[in-house]
C-alpha cells in the first residue's frame, strides 16, 4: 500500500474516463473511503464529477473475485460448453447478491496462484507448439495500468511471438491512433487541456463531453464564462447535455462527418485560409486531398444536403472556423467508432494542417480518449498493430531495436488480430487460448453474442478481473483475481499525455495480485526468468521508460539518452520519450507528480538541453513531424456512408453511448446507489414520430433488433433524437438487466485502417415488447425474479431495486408476492393492496418495524416514484404515517417526495428542483444557491436548464 | 289580515324518538308557527339519543349526557308532551288519536314515528326474568343491575347491537359470551376478513364467541340460569340479552287501516299511501321496499317530511345509502353500501394485519357502491359521500383506497 488507514491523504488518479483527474483519498478508521478532488492536480484542480465522487462506493468487497479458480478438468483441454452454474468465489459478505444468471461456470474451484499460473503457462506452451504463436491472444483493456500493459505486450510480442494483443481501446480511440499515425507519423495528441481553454473556438465532434468527460467540460464552460467571446460548436446527431451549452449545434446525419470536414477543407481553400508557408514546408499530399475534398464536398449546399444540416448553420460554422485562428477541434467516439473513423480523424486533421492551426497554443485536433489509460496502453504498444514504445511491427529497424532491448527469442513481425477479428478467429478455432484482462467483451464488443459463442469454443479462456461474476467470467477456464482501484499501483496517461500515478490505499482483497505480476509469472514459467524478473511496478515502469528512450534520437544525430544498452542500436526518432523518468527509485516513483510527456530530464532536475514540456517545446511547433521525411501528411479522404445501410427490415439507425453516471459495463458504477439513481434502467431513446410508426409508447418496453441480435429497453422520449435515429446506452449487462446488452445488436463492421467497430451506426428496428404487467420491487436482500420476463437490477443504499415486467401470473399475486419477498410465514408483518380487476397489486414486508421489501405491480408503467420508498430503507423505524403511505408509494406530506435524482452529487431530485423554480429560482446559479444542485461537478447543469425551461413554459 | 287569527293547524306526533323529534325540529326551523304540536311518548322521558345507549352501558357516558331534548325544550317550543302515555288508536275519520290515559287529541296532520321493537326469539324460556332486549334506557338499567349482581352474560346476536351490548357488559365486569347463528359477526355490515379482525379484537377484550350456534332453550325457573343449544351444548347465563334484530312497530298504523307491508308504507314525501294527512318517519316506515334501522336515514326522512309538513312540498326522499359504525371504544369499523358485491363489481383491498387494518372498497363501473373499513375509518365519511353523490372515482381509482388526502387534486401544476 502507498498509504495507511486513517492516516494521511493518498493522492491517486480516477479510474474512469480519459480526463484523468487527481483524487485525494482518505481511508477513515471505520474503513469508509473518503474521496475528494486533488486540488494540486493540473487536470481537475480539486474538482470531481459524480462518478469520481462516488468512487468510495465501489471499493467494497461485494461481488469481488478473491481467489484464483480453475475448471477442475482443465488438463483435458477440450472445447466444452461453458456458462452454467454458480461461482463460489466471493466469500465476503455480499449485500447485493446477484439474481440468478444463466451462465456461470459450475465446475470452477479455488486453486492457488501457482497452480493457475502453471496451467496457463503449460497450455500456452502446448498451443504454441501445436498451433503456432498466433493461436494465443490477449484481449486487454484501457483500464489496465501502463505497467500491466507493458508486460502483456512484451510477453506476447517478444516471447510468445504474436502480436495478438488487442484491447478494448480498439473500441474507443484506435481510429484516432491510426489517424495520428497517418498524418503525423506517430500517435501524438498535439493539444492539451490548457489549449482547450485558450481556444477562441472549440468544436466538439461526436462527443457528449458534458456527460462523458464532465470535468473537462466544466473547464471549458468556465473558460467560456470567463471569455464569452469564446465559441462552442457541437457536431452531434443527438441533442445532448453538451449541445445545451453550445453556441451552435450541427445535428448532422450520422456517418457524414467526412463530408462535413472535407467541405470545411474546401471552404478554407476557396476562401484563402491557407497557411501556405506551413503547408509547403511541413506537409505533403495537399493536392490529392484537396482534389477529393473539392470533388466530394466543394459546395456548401450539397454538403448541407448530404449531412442533413441547415445550409445557413453549416456556413456559419465554416465561417467561424475560417476566421478563428485559435481553434481546437476535439473529437471522441462519434468520430472514432465508425467504419470511416480513421478518415474522419484525418478529415479533421487536414483542416488544421491546411490552416496551420497545429503546434500553436489554443489550436489543433484533439482526440479525447475514453478510458483512464487508453493513452498509456498506446505508449507501450498495447494494440495488435503496434510494436512497443510508439514503434511499428512492420519496420525491421524498430523490431530489431525492441527485440534487442527485450533480449527476446522472437519478435512479432506482422500485425495481430484486432478485437472483432480476434473473437471471430477464436470462434473459427484459429485462436485456441485467450487471456482477457479487465474488460467485459461479452457485453462491450459488437455482435456480442458471437463473443459468447467464441469463448464457449475456446480451449483456454483466462480472465483476470476484480469481479467474480461478469458476463465474461462466466466463460472462464481460469479466473485470476485482479486488484481493484485503491489496491493496485502504477501509472496511467490521460487524454493530454499527462502521466499520473495510481496509488494504492487499501490492502488487496483476498489473493488479488497485480496484473503485471501474473503476466510476468507466466513469462518466467515459459523460461524467461530474467526478462520477467521485476519486483515492483516501478521496475516495470523504468523498463518502459528506458525503451522509449532506447534508440530515440533525431536525425541530427543527438545520441540517445544513454540509458539502456551500450551497443549500437538503430536510430528511431520518436516524440514519446520518457528518458527523464527512467531509473526512478521506488520512492521517487511513488512520489511522481503528474507530468506530460515527453519527459527528457528528471522532473525537478531540468538540464539546459532538455525538451521540457511547455510552450517552447510544444509538439509540432517546429513543424517537424515523425514521418520519415518529418513532414505531416494530408490524407485524401473519400467520404463513404456506414457499411450497413438502413432498409425496410431495419429502418432506424442505432447509436450507442454512455449515460452520465455510469461507466462501461457497470461492474463498478453499478455498485453505487448514488450513481444508479440518475438513469436506473436501460432505455431506447427515439423520436416520438418514429415511436408512433413502430407502435411503441413512452415508458413501455420495446425490443430493439438488428441483424445481429436484440435487446429490450424502456422507451424514452428525451427530445434529443432526430427522426430515424435511436440511442441505447452501452452499460447494462447480464448482471444488471435481463436483456440489456446492446452489444449484441451492434454490427461488426469495422474501420479498414483502425479496425474500430461501427458502434454508432447499426440498422435496427424497434417493436413493442408486450407484457401484461409492469412492476418494481425493493428489497434489503436479493429477490428471485422468476415471475418476470424482463428485469433490471439497480443498486440502492441498503437495498436492491428491481424493475420488472412480465406476462402471466398464475393464481394471482398474493402467494407469488409472499414468495418473492420472502414473506411466506403467515405471521409476517405483511401489508397488501389489491385491485384485481385493474391489475394493481402492492405489498410490503416489514420486519422489526423496518421495511424489508416491497413490490408494486400494475398493467401499465404508471407505478409510483421509487424515490421516497427508497429513502424508507434508511429509517430505523417506520412511523404509522409511513406505514400508511407505504403502499401508496409516496409520503403523506406533500413535497416530501423529491422525485428522480437530477444532481447526483448532492442528491437533489427533480420535484425539489421544480418546486424551487416555481419558487423563483430561474437560473442554474440561483438553484445552486438554494439547493446546491449543480455546484459540484456541474454535469447536471444542462438538465437544470431544461427543467427551468419546462417549468416556466406556459402549460 | 282579519280580525281573528285563523286557527293554527294541529300536528300530532306519535313517538318521541329520534326520528319524530328530529322531524319536529326540522319543522320548527322551517315554520315554527304553522302547527300546534302534541307529542305522545311511550317512555316517560324527554327524547334521548338511543344510539348512545351503548356508551352508557359501557360506562363511558351517563344517561343525562345522552338526553337531547329535556322536558323544558318541549315547553319552550310550545309543544305539548304526553310522556309515558302511548297512543292506542287512531280515528282517521274524526282525525283524533286516543291515548291510553283516555286523552283524545284531534289532528290536522299526524306524524307516526313509532320506531321498532326488538325481536325476541320465541324459544322456551324467553320470558324468564333476566332475559332482556337492548332497546331503551330501561334495558340498559336492567343490564347494569345484572352486572352488579351477576356474573355470566350471554348475548344472543352477533350484530351491531349485540356486540355493543357484549362490550358494555364486559366493561362492567361480566363474563360475556356472544352467541351468533351465522359463521361470522355483523354479516350484514362486514365481510369475512373484517369480521375476523373484529372477532379477534373483541376476544382480546375477554369476550367469548359461539358462532353457528342455534339457541334451543333458555334455562331457568325463577331467573335465567343458562342456555341450551340445538346441538345439546349448555352454557351458564345469569343474563341473556337478545339482540337478534328489530321489527318495525306499525301495529297502530295497521289497526288504523293504513296500507302496511313489512312496515307502514310511505311514498317519497313520507306520506302514507292510504291517507295523505298521515306522515311517517323512522324505523316504522317502509319506503321503496326498504326499512332502516340506522340513524342517518331517519334524519334524511325527517328533513323531507318536515318540508312537506311545512307546506314547502318540493323535496323528495329517494331512499338512503346506509353506513355503520360500531360504537365500541378502540374498535374502528365502518361499513356502508353493498360490501359483498357481485359479478359486476370490482374490489379494492388493503390489508395490514399487524396494525389491524383492513379496507375493502366495492366498485361498480365508475362508482363506489360499498365500503368496509376496519382499523382505520377516518375516510369512511368521505367514501360515504362519494357513494351518495355517485361521484366517478375513475380519476383517482388507484389512490382511492389510500384515502381522501391522496386523492385531492394535486397542487396546481406550473
Amino acid at each position: 500500500m502507498d498509504g495507511g488507514i486513517g492516516t494521511a491523504v493518498v493522492k491517486t488518479t480516477c479510474p474512469y474516463c480519459g480526463t484523468g483527474c487527481g483524487v485525494d483519498v482518505r481511508v477513515a478508521t471505520d474503513g469508509n473511503v473518503e474521496v475528494q478532488g486533488d486540488a494540486s492536480h493540473p487536470t481537475n484542480a480539486g474538482r470531481l464529477c459524480v462518478k469520481g465522487s462516488a468512487l468510495g462506493d465501489t471499493v467494497g468487497p461485494q461481488g469481488r473475485l478473491l481467489y484464483p479458480a480453475m475448471k477442475s478438468d482443465l488438463t483435458a483441454c477440450s472445447p466444452r460448453a461453458r456458462g452454467e452454474g454458480g461461482l463460489e468465489m466471493a466469500q465476503a459478505p455480499d449485500p447485493n447478491p446477484l439474481p440468478a444468471v444463466a451462465g456461470r461456470a459450475s465446475e470452477m474451484r479455488r486453486v492457488g496462484w501457482d497452480t493457475a499460473l502453471d496451467r496457463i503457462a503449460e497450455k500456452f506452451r502446448q498451443v504454441v507448439r501445436d498451433h503456432g504463436p498466433d493461436a494465443v491472444a490477449w484481449y486487454v483493456s484501457g483500464q489496465l495500468l501502463t505497467e500491466d500493459y507493458y508486460v502483456a505486450n512484451k510477453l506476447a510480442k517478444g516471447f510468445i511471438g504474436t502480436a495478438n494483443v488487442d484491447t478494448n481501446s480498439r473500441l474507443c480511440m484506435s481510429s484516432a491512433v491510426a489517424g495520428h499515425k497517418r498524418a503525423f507519423g506517430e500517435d501524438i495528441v498535439p493539444v492539451s487541456y490548457d489549449d482547450l481553454e485558450a481556444a477562441d473556438l472549440v468544436v466538439l465532434v461526436g462527443s457528449n463531453t458534458a456527460w462523458c468527460h464532465p470535468i473537462l467540460f466544466q473547464r471549458l464552460v468556465r473558460a467560456k464564462e470567463a471569455r464569452p467571446e469564446m465559441k462552442l460548436v457541437v457536431i452531434d446527431p443527438r441533442r445532448t447535455a453538451t449541445t445545451e451549452m453550445a453556441d451552435l449545434h450541427l445535428p448532422l446525419r450520422p456517418g457524414t462527418d467526412v463530408w462535413l470536414f472535407n467541405g470545411l477543407l474546401s471552404f478554407l481553400h476557396q476562401h484563402g485560409m491557407v497557411d501556405t508557408d506551413f503547408v509547403e514546408r511541413h506537409t505533403t499530399g495537399l493536392a490529392t486531398a484537396m482534389a477529393i475534398a473539392d470533388n466530394t464536398a466543394g459546395d456548401v449546399r450539397s454538403v448541407a444536403t448530404q449531412c442533413k444540416v441547415q445550409e445557413s448553420a453549416l456556413t456559419e460554422f465554416y465561417r467561424l472556423w475560417a476566421r478563428t485562428e485559435k481553434v481546437v477541434t476535439a473529437f471522441s467516439m462519434g468520430v472514432n467508432q465508425s467504419s470511416a473513423g480513421t478518415d474522419k480523424v484525418n478529415a479533421i486533421i487536414n483542416c488544421h494542417l491546411l490552416s496551420g492551426r497545429i503546434g500553436k497554443p489554443g489550436a489543433g485536433p484533439f482526440s479525447i480518449t475514453g478510458q483512464p489509460n487508453a493513452m498509456g496502453g498506446r505508449e507501450v504498444g498495447g494494440l495488435s498493430n503496434m510494436l512497443a514504445a510508439h514503434m511499428d511491427l512492420h519496420n525491421a529497424a524498430h523490431r530489431e531495436l525492441v527485440q534487442g532491448f527485450w533480449r527476446s527469442p522472437v519478435i512479432a513481425d506482422k500485425p495481430g488480430l484486432k478485437a472483432v477479428d480476434l473473437f471471430e478467429s477464436i470462434e473459427a478455432g484459429k485462436v485456441k487460448a485467450v487471456w482477457i484482462m479487465a474488460t467485459n467483451p461479452v457485453v462491450s464488443l459488437p455482435n456480442a453474442d458471437q463473443v459468447k459463442r467464441a469463448l464457449a469454443k475456446c480451449e483456454l479462456v483466462v480472465v483476470s478481473d476484480v469481479m467474480a461474476n461478469t458476463d465474461t467470467t462466466a466463460f472462464a477456464d481460469v479466473l485470476l483475481p485482479a486488484q481493484g482501484w485503491g489496491e493496485k499501483s502504477g501509472t496511467v496517461t490521460n487524454s493530454e499525455r499527462c502521466i499520473s500515478r495510481l496509488r494504492s490505499f487499501l490492502p488487496p482483497l483476498g489473493e488479488a495480485r497485480p496484473d503485471w505480476w501474473a503476466l510476468a509469472q507466466v513469462g518466467q514459467r515459459l523460461g524467461y526468468p530474467e526478462q520477467f524478473a521485476w519486483t515492483g511496478a516501478h521496475e516495470v515502469f523504468d523498463e518502459h521508460c528506458r525503451l522509449t528512450a532506447h534508440g530515440n534520437a533525431d536525425e541530427a544525430g543527438t545520441r540517445d539518452s544513454g540509458l539502456g544498452t551500450r551497443e549500437a542500436v538503430p536510430v528511431v526518432p520518436r516524440y514519446l520519450n520518457l528518458s527523464g523518468l527512467a531509473g526512478l527509485a521506488r520512492v521517487e516513483y511513488d512520489a511522481l507528480l503528474p507530468v506530460r510527456w515527453p519527459v527528457l530530464v528528471k522532473p525537478g532536475n531540468p538540464a539546459p538541453e532538455s525538451r521540457v514540456p511547455g510552450p517552447e517545446s510544444r509538439v509540432f511547433s517546429d513543424g517537424r513531424f515523425y514521418t520519415p521525411d518529418r513532414k505531416a501528411r494530408f490524407l485524401p479522404v473519400r467520404p463513404r456512408m456506414p457499411v450497413h445501410p438502413t432498409g425496410d427490415d431495419y429502418p432506424l439507425v442505432l447509436n450507442t453511448g454512455r449515460v452520465r453516471d455510469h461507466w462501461h459495463t457497470m461492474t463498478r458504477t453499478g455498485l453505487s446507489p448514488k450513481l444508479a439513481a440518475h438513469i436506473p434502467e436501460p432505455f431506447v431513446d427515439l423520436h416520438p414520430g418514429d415511436a408512433l410508426l413502430c407502435g411503441v409508447r413512452e415508458h413501455e418496453l420495446a425490443r430493439v433488433t438488428s441483424k445481429w441480435g436484440s435487446c429490450v429497453a424502456r422507451v424514452r422520449f428525451s427530445g434529443e433524437m432526430q427522426r430515424r435515429n435511436v440511442f441505447v446506452p452501452i452499460h447494462w449487462n447480464g448482471q444488471f438487466a435481463s436483456d440489456g446488452r446492446v452489444g449484441k445488436l451492434v454490427n461488426p463492421a469495422v474501420d479498414p485502417v483502425s479496425g474500430e467497430p461501427e458502434f454508432k451506426h447499426t440498422p435496427v428496428r424497434v417493436e413493442p415488447f408486450r407484457v401484461t404487467w409492469h412492476g418494481f420491487a425493493l428489497g434489503r436482500s436479493g429477490l428471485p425474479l422468476d415471475a418476470a420476463v424482463w428485469w433490471t437490477r439497480v443498486t440502492g443504499a441498503g437495498f436492491t431495486r428491481y424493475e420488472m415486467a412480465g406476462r402471466r401470473v398464475e393464481n394471482g399475486w398474493q402467494a407469488l408476492a409472499r414468495k418473492m419477498l420472502g414473506a411466506e410465514s403467515p405471521s409476517a408483518d405483511w401489508l397488501e393492496y389489491e385491485d384485481v380487476t385493474a391489475g394493481q397489486y402492492r405489498a410490503a414486508l416489514v420486519v422489526d418495524d423496518r421495511i424489508e421489501a416491497c413490490l408494486f405491480v400494475s398493467p401499465r408503467p404508471d407505478l409510483p416514484s421509487r424515490a421516497w420508498l427508497s429513502g424508507l430503507f434508511a429509517r430505523q423505524k417506520l412511523e404509522d404515517v409511513d406505514r400508511m403511505a407505504l403502499l401508496v408509494g409516496e409520503p403523506f406530506e406533500r413535497g416530501a417526495d423529491t422525485g428522480a435524482t437530477v444532481c447526483s452529487c448532492f442528491g437533489v431530485g427533480r420535484k425539489t428542483i421544480e418546486q424551487a423554480v416555481r419558487g423563483g429560482c430561474h437560473t442554474p446559479q440561483s438553484l445552486g444557491a438554494e439547493l446546491k444542485c449543480g455546484t459540484n461537478c456541474g454535469s447536471c447543469v444542462p438538465e437544470l436548464k431544461t427543467i427551468i425551461a419546462q417549468a416556466l413554459a406556459p402549460a | 289580515m282579519g280580525v281573528s287569527e285563523p286557527r293554527r293547524k294541529r300536528l300530532v306526533v306519535i313517538g318521541n324518538g329520534m326520528a319524530g323529534i328530529r322531524t319536529v325540529e326540522e319543522l320548527l326551523g322551517l315554520d315554527a308557527q304553522r302547527f300546534e304540536i302534541t307529542v305522545f311518548s311511550a317512555e316517560p322521558h324527554g327524547n334521548y339519543n338511543r344510539i348512545l345507549l351503548s356508551p352508557v352501558l359501557a360506562g363511558e357516558k351517563r344517561f343525562d349526557d345522552i338526553v337531547t331534548h329535556p322536558r323544558e325544550w318541549y315547553a319552550s317550543n310550545g309543544i305539548t308532551l304526553h310522556a309515558g302515555d302511548p297512543v292506542v288508536a287512531i280515528d282517521r275519520k274524526r282525525r283524533v288519536v286516543h291515548a291510553r290515559s283516555g286523552l283524545d287529541v284531534p289532528y290536522d296532520r299526524l306524524l307516526l314515528a313509532t320506531g321498532s321493537k326488538p325481536f325476541v326469539i320465541p324459544v322456551p324460556g324467553h320470558q324468564l326474568p333476566g332475559v332482556i332486549a337492548f332497546r331503551d334506557i330501561h334495558d340498559v338499567e336492567s343490564m347494569l343491575e345484572a352486572a352488579r349482581n351477576h356474573r355470566h352474560a350471554v348475548v344472543i346476536g352477533g350484530g351491531l347491537l349485540g356486540l355493543e351490548a357484549a362490550n358494555g357488559l364486559a366493561r362492567r365486569g361480566m363474563t360475556v359470551t356472544v352467541v351468533h347463528v351465522m359463521d361470522s359477526l355483523m354479516e350484514r355490515q362486514l365481510d369475512k376478513p373484517a369480521a375476523g379482525l373484529l372477532k379477534t379484537a373483541l376476544e382480546s377484550r375477554g369476550i367469548r364467541f359461539l358462532l353457528e350456534a342455534n339457541t334451543a332453550e333458555i334455562l331457568g325457573s325463577d331467573r335465567v340460569t343458562g342456555l341450551r343449544f340445538k346441538d345439546g351444548g349448555v352454557i351458564d347465563a345469569d343474563l341473556v340479552v337478545m339482540a337478534v334484530g328489530i321489527r318495525p312497530n306499525f301495529e297502530l298504523a295497521k289497526a288504523a287501516g293504513l296500507h302496511c307491508e313489512r312496515a307502514l308504507v310511505v311514498d317519497d314525501t313520507l306520506q302514507s299511501l292510504s291517507d295523505p294527512r298521515i306522515y311517517a318517519v323512522g324505523e316504522c316506515v317502509q319506503h321503496r321496499k326498504s326499512t332502516y334501522g340506522l340513524v342517518a336515514p331517519l334524519y334524511e326522512q325527517a328533513q323531507v317530511c318536515a318540508a312537506h309538513l311545512a307546506g314547502l312540498g318540493h323535496r323528495r326522499y329517494p331512499g338512503s345509502v346506509t353506513s355503520t359504525k360500531l360504537k365500541v371504544t378502540g374498535i374502528d369499523l365502518f361499513s356502508a353500501g353493498d360490501f359483498i358485491g357481485d359479478a359486476e363489481t370490482q374490489d379494492l383491498v388493503f390489508r395490514d394485519p399487524r396494525r389491524g387494518v383492513y379496507k375493502r372498497l366495492v366498485l361498480k363501473g365508475p362508482r363506489l357502491v360499498g365500503v368496509v373499513l376496519y382499523g382505520d375509518v377516518k375516510d369512511g365519511p368521505w367514501y360515504f359521500e362519494l357513494m351518495q353523490k355517485r361521484t366517478s372515482i375513475l380519476p383517482f381509482r388507484s389512490r382511492l383506497l389510500f384515502g381522501q388526502a391522496y386523492c385531492e387534486p394535486s397542487e396546481q401544476a406550473a
